[in-house]
């Protein structure tokens, strides 16, 4: 198949996905078991991001303390507690990145 | 919660709501901090692309696109690879699976818009402009106008995702590779998600949905993360059964 043609279909899969519940659930009142799932997912779904991310270094999963990344994760997962703002949180995280990568 | 029309009111008038304007704004705003962690990766598709072998035109045609970051990243290597298109289409649609999480979490508060706002903000759903935007949604105050807030946001990220896979298919192979600003995305997440974690059932559904991430890592195409999210929607909703 061409690769625009891919593409276009590709890009169409993508957006239908997107679009689903967004197009679905604006047709009938919600349950509430549903409502209390759906609060769940940004708090699960990031925090499935978040952990392979911190815990897999240079390539490898590396679950001790010498993996910087842990460190400098934690340190900004307290910032962001402390004070609620992303800029602080993100700085304090890559500055204690860097620190440990250099000590460590 | 303010009874609604409470005479009190009139001598105290609450603070109207914001505009549009003020929305959109904000949303792009909050959305910059995201940017640090995009842009480099943006940059790495485009010179990834065009060592796969793809067209300049190709190239930004899948950003603008597909619009998904590591769907697009793994369809690039699976192009390189000579995979047949019905392979690519399958694992792009697999890959991008947990925007139907994101879809089922926004829809609520989307329910009163039209067709072509569905349809545009169903297009600029994408994890960094969902993880902004719900915060906004789930702890911001209500607002008539909120959806602007997500069109900030998404467009933002849109816009950044252009221009980076656009620098990166003109100059991407000047680049040093492997930039600590990668880390950039998962910082901005905890940044998102700690302040979010208010109780007993936030704190349980977020440790499970973490540690099967963790334990679903080898998992193809990004399948453990939806996995790892319902695994942590259950245990949340657990908790929350148990205190009833």
């Amino acid at each position: 198949m061409n690769i625009w043609i891919t593409i276009a279909i590709a890009g169409l899969l993508t957006f239908c996905i997107r679009y689903s519940f967004i197009f679905l659930l604006g047709r009938a009142k919600m349950p509430a078991w549903l409502e209390r799932a759906l609060y769940f997912v940004p708090i699960t779904a990031l925090s499935a991001i978040i952990l392979p991310e911190v815990a897999q270094h240079g390539g490898t999963l590396q679950l001790s303390p010498r993996n910087p990344q842990i460190g400098a994760a934690l340190l900004a997962g307290l910032v962001a507690l402390r004070t609620k703002n992303v800029v602080w949180s993100i700085a304090v995280g890559m500055a204690a990145l860097l620190v440990l990568e250099a000590l460590l | 919660m303010q009874p609604p029309s409470a005479p009190a009111a009139e001598a105290n008038p609450p603070t109207p709501p914001p505009s549009r304007q003020r929305e959109f704004w904000s949303g792009a705003k909050d959305e910059l901090p995201i940017l640090l962690g995009v842009a480099p990766f943006g940059v790495i598709f485009g010179a990834l692309a065009m060592g796969a072998g793809l067209s300049m035109a190709a190239a930004q045609a899948m950003s603008s696109v597909i619009f998904a970051g590591s769907a697009q990243f793994i369809a690039v290597q699976l192009i390189h690879g000579g995979a047949s298109a019905v392979v690519i289409l399958t694992v792009v649609f697999v890959v991008n699976l947990r925007h139907a999480l994101y879809s089922a979490s926004l829809a609520p508060y989307l329910q009163h818009l039209t067709p072509a706002w569905k349809t545009l903000l169903s297009y600029l759903l994408t994890d960094e402009a969902y993880a902004v935007t719900v915060m906004r949604f789930q702890r911001g105050r209500e607002s008539p106008q909120r959806h602007w807030y997500f069109l900030g946001a998404g467009l933002t990220l849109w816009l950044c995702w252009q221009i980076s896979t656009a620098v990166g298919i003109l100059i991407g192979d000047l680049l040093p590779k492997n930039l600590p600003l990668s880390f950039a995305l998962p910082l901005t997440f905890i940044a998102l998600v700690a302040p979010a974690l208010k109780g007993r059932a936030e704190i349980v559904a977020a440790a499970v949905a973490a540690l099967a991430g963790l334990l679903t890592i080898s998992f193809p195409y990004k399948t453990g993360i939806l996995l790892a999210a319902l695994a942590g929607i259950l245990a949340g909703m657990a908790v929350e059964a148990q205190r009833k």
